[in-house]
């Protein structure tokens, strides 16, 4: 097994899928089937590849594995490298398997262009996986950037009536940002001489020119994640894209900030992290409640799901921030949480408007009388965005709230307040669309699920339970990597003198928490609920 | 005595300068209809130059020849390849065009023949004499070939326009050259390095400023940017993809060559002339193509941004500096060849159209000719994994290494700002409906834009260690000499 470069080969199969739809002529009909069909077996082979890449991950292994090193450009020091640690094993998969789901999503809901469609969809697939396996900057640059393009098509072609503005808005956000990463990583690559993350992680950059290269990287993920107040790019992107860009967005897409945050600014520039922490709990704050608001208000489904994304990654950006082992095993549990909760929620949404073509809440109402299939659905998916315990999203709020606790309490009674905010929106829109009466007659005649549509729910459903119920199972792939990186991360601030030497913290508290957690924060939750 | 001189080191333009003559025979005797016969005879003796020159001499050394006017180098093999390869492809871009617009004449490949050999004299220039004639040989037959079809009033204008502006530039040029002369008394590249140290008087500042305006103008940087648009709109098209490429790499390379080998050590002096050029081009690049509905004027205002990206790593003024910018030279030659077979094949029902406008949802009724077009305005637009990223990569790597953090963050926001329109063309072809359907591209280009495309992604790949490597020792060449 380990001959076989596994990593590249899940990057790179869903690009020969690609090209296979792009030899496919004839009639449209047909053209359209097999389109569909080709992109769908390529995801799932994809997605069977990729778990050869959780049998063959170490756990207990907190460095880079699985590496693949080919030389490429020696003038520039640049290679192609790929390797996984624990913090990108969960995003890979969670790539490959999002990807088959989308295929599903939208057999029957994307009706023009089908090829283009699904092209688009296998390209993106591509420019992620390699994003999350990349280890040379370079590297790593390219599939961020790449990821731009698909997207942008798949907003501006299969969107809705503003999809142009939302398009453009999308781009030129994230280019802007990623522009200046791009200078960060070149005046890395001048002081470090290498593309090497794996050097990179290592190296001391001084204190002063940290500041500068963290604010570059925080710019770049700023707008990728996004933190407050540079989300605003994002309600047009999910609004307008057609359901499967706006799972892929909000899945993946949106993880790629937090991964980068990790990867650049906490590994790599610890003391400006360090320095910066508070800034970053502000926008954090600023986010989790200003966002929830926002989505209190808001008439128009997806837009509310939109803004609760915005809402939940701002506990992300503070997890990663306390720097604790909490808080950081929060965030990426949150990070993987959202990923299947708020694919699921835009696959929910997806359901509806494939149904009634519109998005407007007022125009639904009573549906758990007829479609009874899909408010159960619905509502599990809301209670683990509301993070009710049980699911996938408690987890994430309570570990990240109590590493932010430790931090600063202050920033913790804040960001508790996001939780009942949360808890009303989602249960607002959840009234909205299934209770009251049936008395719409479109809305009456709406057919539940069909077996498709259950089938791409069904796994979405249990790995939201058992990450619930057994939240172990996921964090033993990432913890021994996340202990090494904070491990790293404090003996750095203590070499530079910004803390003062002491023990850390002991790194399987978490463990006992995550266990424990279930039954005793279950009494605190149901407090701040009522 | 007067010695004959070593003819060796500039065999390929000797064979060039024959074959062009002999070319100018066949067409005069075969007469109407030759065209193609001379545009395919014109491409293999390019061939047969290129492959003169990367076997010749030049390729292992510097040497010099003519009494020290004329020098070949890997600089200058490195320059030839890819104005013989630029020029080639728009030679063979321009025969269905010409034939369907009525002008198969026989003298278009002859002139363009002239002007790349003109164009190689300058890049072999070591003499402010011999720079001039091989600037003007090159303006001459580019004169010629703006106003090739002389019936419309448009082309005319184009040429005469180019012809008034370009001869003040090379008044410029003279000028700037006679007061160098008169100041250190020499024309001679060698000897002017020598000379030049230290803090040079006022008069050879101002000559070296003029020499820079001079050669400003023939690569449109700004503030000497004012004929592109209208050149690049008035020209027949396959003129404006000969002047895009071919003409701004000798003119690019001349400028690096003049301002490394005699005007080295007044880096200090020419530094902020170039700093500005660049910040002033990639300003004014992004900032006027926001408004343009021509394609042709779009692809102007582009090229001027390019060269001011390409003038960042100039102005680092390092080896590395010119490493970038004979990369993003390389890079920028794919990418403008490839666009311009694209809008030579825009026709509809025969008629040759050039309004962005007229690409609307270009992506259903030519799948194939849009992905390439999408693909060549994200590599302009310098977003990876496209081509055009190593470009800015290039360039922009010694500027920092040099600390010009400024002019890095004004290349920032100018290609934040340029990819706004690039973006346009593809919103166009893709967001938009369909309202009249472009004809058919012909083979020839079709075959041309498929392999810049397959070029720009993901073939450079694998040509981006040779060009680099290439490009590495094109600049030590250079570098060494001083």
């Amino acid at each position: 097994m380990a001959d076989v470069p596994i990593l590249s080969l899940t990057t790179f199969l869903p690009l020969v899928g690609a090209l296979f739809i792009l030899l496919i002529r004839g009639e449209e009909q047909n053209v359209a089937r097999n389109a569909k069909s080709v992109a769908l077996w390529t995801s799932i082979i994809t997605f069977i590849v990729s778990l050869f890449i959780l049998t063959g991950f170490d756990p207990s292994n907190p460095g880079f594995q699985l590496v693949e090193e080919v030389q490429w450009l020696p003038a520039f020091n640049i290679a192609y490298i790929k390797g996984i640690d624990g913090v990108s094993v969960w995003f890979v998969l969670a790539s490959t398997l999002l990807t088959p789901i989308c295929v599903l999503a939208s057999w029957d809901a994307v009706e023009k262009r089908v090829k283009e469609f699904m092209i688009a969809l296998l390209v993106l697939e591509t420019m992620l996986v390699g994003m999350f396996t990349a280890l040379d900057f370079v590297l790593f640059y390219f599939f961020f950037e790449g990821v731009l393009l698909p997207m942008f098509l798949m907003i501006g072609v299969w969107g809705g009536p503003n999809r142009v503005y939302a398009s453009y808005k999308f781009f030129i956000y994230t280019f802007v940002g990623s522009v200046l990463m791009l200078l960060a990583i070149l005046a890395m690559y001048l002081t470090a001489g290498t593309m090497d993350m794996r050097v990179m992680v290592d190296y001391p950059f001084s204190s002063n020119m940290q500041i500068w290269l963290w604010l570059a990287f925080f710019i770049a993920f700023a707008v990728k994640t996004p933190i407050w107040p540079a989300h605003t790019w994002l309600p047009f992107a999910h609004v307008e894209a057609p359901t499967a860009g706006s799972v892929m967005l909000a899945g993946v897409m949106l993880k790629m900030g937090g991964y980068g945050l990790i990867r650049a600014n906490i590994q790599m520039l610890p003391e400006a992290s360090f320095y910066f922490q508070n800034l970053v709990f502000v926008m954090s704050i600023g986010a989790i409640i200003y966002t929830s608001l926002v989505a209190l208000a808001q008439t128009d489904m997806k837009k509310m799901i939109a803004y609760s994304s915005v809402a939940h990654m701002g506990y992300v950006s503070m997890g990663i921030f306390t720097m604790n082992q909490q808080g950081l095993d929060g965030a990426m549990f949150q990070m993987l949480s959202h990923t299947f909760v708020s694919a699921a929620l835009f696959l929910c949404i997806g359901v509806a408007y494939n149904r009634l073509h519109t998005r407007e809440m007022a125009a639904y109402g009573g549906m758990a009388k007829n479609m009874p299939r899909y408010a159960v659905v619905f509502a599990i998916f809301m209670f683990a965005s509301v993070g009710l315990p049980g699911t996938s999203g408690f987890v994430g709020e309570f570990l990240t709230m109590l590493g932010a606790f430790e931090a600063n309490t202050w920033v913790g009674l804040f960001s508790a307040t996001g939780l009942v905010l949360g808890a009303a929106y989602m249960l607002l829109l959840f009234r909205k669309l299934f209770f009251g009466k049936l008395d719409k007659p479109e809305v009456k005649a709406m057919q539940d699920l069909n077996w498709k549509e259950v089938s791409f729910f069904a796994p979405l459903v249990a790995i939201v339970i058992i990450m619930g119920v057994y939240p172990a199972s996921f964090q033993n792939v990432y913890n021994p990597t996340l202990e090494k990186i904070l491990a790293d991360h404090q003996a750095s601030l203590r070499s530079a003198g910004l803390i003062e030497a002491q023990p850390t913290q002991t790194a399987h508290v978490t463990q006992e928490t995550a266990s424990t957690a279930t039954q005793g924060q279950s009494v605190a939750d149901k407090a701040s609920e009522n | 005595m007067a010695t004959f001189p070593d003819l060796i080191p500039a065999l390929p333009e000797i064979f060039l300068a024959v074959a062009a003559m002999a070319l100018l025979l066949i067409g005069v005797f075969r007469g109407e209809g030759s065209l193609r016969l001379v545009s395919w005879l014109a491409v293999a003796s390019l061939i047969g130059a290129g492959f003169l020159a990367v076997t010749g001499v030049g390729l292992t050394g510097r040497v010099v020849t003519f009494n020290g006017l004329f020098v070949t180098d890997p600089f200058a093999v490195f320059a030839k390849l890819l104005i013989l390869t630029a020029s080639g492809l728009s030679i063979i871009l321009s025969i269905n065009y010409l034939e369907k617009e009525r002008v198969a004449r026989f003298e278009y490949p002859v002139l363009a023949v002239l002007a790349t050999l003109g164009m190689m004299g300058m890049v072999s220039a070591n003499n402010l004499i011999s720079l001039y004639i091989g600037l003007e040989l090159q303006s001459l037959a580019l004169y010629v070939l703006a106003a090739f079809k002389r019936d419309t009033a448009k082309s005319s204008e184009a040429g005469l326009k180019y012809f008034v502006l370009g001869a003040l530039s090379s008044g410029l040029l003279l000028y700037g050259s006679s007061l160098i002369y008169g100041f250190t008394g020499s024309v001679s590249f060698e000897r002017l390095a020598e000379v030049l140290t230290g803090a040079p008087s006022l008069g050879v500042i101002v000559g070296m400023v003029f020499v820079a305006a001079g050669l400003a103008f023939k690569i449109s940087a700004v503030p000497f940017h004012m004929w592109t648009p209208d050149v690049y709109e008035g020209a027949p098209t396959s003129v404006t993809s000969f002047f895009a490429v071919a003409p701004k790499v000798a003119a690019m390379t001349l400028f690096i060559r003049v301002l490394v080998g005699p005007f080295g050590d007044l880096t200090a002096q020419w530094h902020q002339v170039i700093w500005f050029c660049a910040a002033a081009s990639m300003i004014v690049g992004a900032l006027g193509a926001i408004q343009q509905k021509n394609i042709k004027r779009l692809m102007a205002y582009s090229s001027i941004g390019h060269i001011g990206y390409a003038l960042v790593g100039l102005s680092a003024g390092s080896q590395e500096g010119v490493r970038g910018v004979l990369i993003y030279l390389a890079i920028y030659l794919a990418m403008n060849v490839g666009v311009f077979a694209i809008i030579l094949s825009m026709r509809q029902n025969g008629r040759a159209v050039e309004e962005i406008a007229d690409l609307a949802g270009l992506s259903k009724t030519h799948p194939l000719l849009a992905f390439a077009m999408a693909l060549f305005m994200w590599s302009l637009a310098g977003v990876p994994p496209a081509a055009g990223f190593w470009g800015k990569w290039a360039v922009f790597l010694p500027a920092i290494q040099s600390q010009l953090y400024g002019l890095a963050i004004v290349g920032v926001v100018a290609s934040g700002i340029s990819c706004y329109y690039y973006l346009r063309v593809i919103k166009v072809m893709y967001f938009d409906d369909v309202t009249e359907q472009l004809d058919r591209p012909a083979l020839l280009t079709g075959v041309v834009a498929t392999g810049a495309a397959l070029f720009v992604f993901p073939v450079y790949i694998f040509f981006l260690a040779p060009i680099t490597s290439g490009a590495a020792a094109a600049a030590a060449s250079l570098f060494g000499a001083r």
